[in-house]
């Protein structure tokens, strides 16, 4: 009879770095939500008007949600760099003969991805 | 020079054993040995009894797979030299059923490989007087990389989704199921599709990537299942709206 | 019914994820920034409705939200059945029921800016 090993479903990505690694990224996830959520809260306030809009951020001041938004920012940074890592992989580019380098389509996403924090950062009044 | 390497070698006789056991052995390897060369050696002078495949020892005709140290590797491709002075593991490849010692029992993929339709499909074959089917240097590289594949089964040994759900079809058929629907002759996308598609298809994929890094080949499969995906869903927001027809 | 549809949640998920990418980090420092008091004038209620009030905004603000649930409802799925939680049905449902009643409520509410 052959013989099947068995694998723990519980367990599994702690055997290799690799997949624990995988996982912790699958797990930022969480956060994309969570801040999601308060993105949803936020603009529910600007819609019920500057009193509750005022509120949302008096909120946003306390301990456990600025504790909460360090954590979600660290992350979110995170979630982008191994977003832009993989892309390349998904989005292959051909020219002629030649494919793309991996490193010139994440540079050009590094690109937009500046410019546009830039002009977010504007937009929201920050300069 | 000699290399010194101790092996822990995962044994199992399916007449007499009712699980595999690890079997120590030392060997004294010349400096230029691959592993397999180590294998040959202890089964022509210390273990006749040690099972396992192997054939051109040039990483070509990818008989010799095995869990190298944990990792699934080409015995044939990996110096004596990585390992030398550690006592180390070899297993069968992970994730398939063991038959005997180092060997494992492929006929898994063996099914999903012909599930996925490996081969050009034409739905109208032109005649042998209006000339063969022509390809620029540049339709070939589209899809070259994913020719190179030796059905190793290294990739399968990596994947975590196939060792949690076996039902998946799996990293080098499904790229080789790519490689079909990006060649120019090819006219079979949307015959795949139906397999493709299905739940144990490419969406049962989770990039970890680690297929990619155990390929030998340097064929890259997680990229070719990224791509599969979205062409994947391409078709199938085509053929919600009746333009499936590719 | 879930599995059936992995097409139209991977395309999400991967358009959110992309999406969330090139534009979470910035928000995510802005309201902390906002939460830290550092600079008083981001984030303002005026700023914010003025956004907001176009309908381009709302199409994006829209868009961004809305994709991040999609995104982190079918990721999470993901994850929960890799750490063992087989009970995808009830995993997908209260995900995808989120990820849906957040689009809506998101929609809602920028339809009243």
């Amino acid at each position: 009879m052959p013989y099947v090993r068995p694998v723990s479903k519980t367990t599994w990505y702690l055997a290799n770095r690799s997949y624990t690694i995988h996982m912790i990224n699958e797990l930022t996830s969480l956060f994309v939500g969570i801040f999601a959520l308060i993105l949803l809260w936020g603009i529910g306030a600007v819609s019920r008007g500057k009193e509750a809009y005022e509120a949302f951020l008096a909120n946003l001041k306390g301990p456990g949600m600025v504790a909460l938004l360090w954590i979600t920012t660290i992350v979110v940074f995170y979630h982008a760099i191994a977003w832009f890592k993989v892309t390349p992989k998904a989005m292959p580019i051909q020219r002629g003969e030649e494919f793309v380098p991996a490193s010139v389509i994440a540079g050009a996403h590094y690109v937009v991805w500046i410019v546009l924090s830039l002009v977010v950062l504007i937009l929201a009044g920050a300069f | 020079m000699s290399v010194q390497l101790e092996l822990d070698i995962l044994r199992y006789d399916p007449e007499k054993d009712g699980e595999p056991h690890y079997q120590a052995y030392s060997v004294s390897c010349q400096d230029e040995w691959m592993v397999l060369d180590a294998i040959n050696h202890l089964k022509d002078h210390v273990d006749t009894t040690l099972s396992y495949r192997w054939s051109c020892h040039m990483a070509v005709c990818g008989s010799c797979g095995m869990m190298i140290d944990g990792k699934p590797k080409l015995a044939c491709n990996v110096s004596v030299r990585d390992y030398a002075n550690r006592k180390i593991r070899i297993e069968p490849l992970a994730n398939f059923p063991i038959e005997r010692d180092l060997v494992v029992v492929q006929d898994d993929f063996m099914e999903k490989l012909k599930r996925v339709k490996p081969y050009i499909i034409r739905k109208e074959e032109t005649t042998v007087e209006e000339g063969e089917y022509k390809q620029s240097p540049a339709e070939l590289k589209k899809f070259k990389q994913f020719t190179l594949c030796i059905n190793c089964l290294c990739c399968y040994a990596a994947c975590p989704q196939y060792a949690l759900m076996p039902e998946f079809i799996g990293p080098a058929a499904l790229t080789l199921a790519h490689r079909y629907n990006t060649d120019s002759r090819d006219q079979g996308l949307a015959e795949r599709h139906k397999e493709i598609s299905k739940p144990e298809g490419v969406w049962e994929c989770s990039f970890t990537d680690t297929c990619s890094d155990a390929c030998p080949k340097h064929v890259d499969p997680a990229s070719a299942l990224q791509q599969l995906k979205i062409a994947t869903t391409t078709q199938w927001y085509k053929e919600l709206i009746g333009m499936g027809g590719k | 019914m879930a599995k059936v549809n992995k097409a139209l949640f991977w395309s999400l998920f991967a358009a959110g994820g992309t999406v969330t990418a090139f534009v979470f980090p910035v928000l995510a420092l802005i309201a902390l920034i906002a939460a830290q008091g550092g600079m008083p004038d981001i984030m303002g209620f005026e700023q914010m409705r003025g956004l907001l009030a176009n309908w381009f905004g709302k199409l994006v603000a829209f868009g961004i939200v809305s994709l991040a649930l999609w995104h982190a409802a079918h990721r999470l799925r993901t994850a929960l059945h890799g750490l063992g939680i087989r009970a995808d049905g009830v995993v997908s449902f209260l995900g995808y029921g989120i990820a849906l009643l957040g689009t809506i409520l998101v929609g809602y509410h920028l339809l009243q800016i």
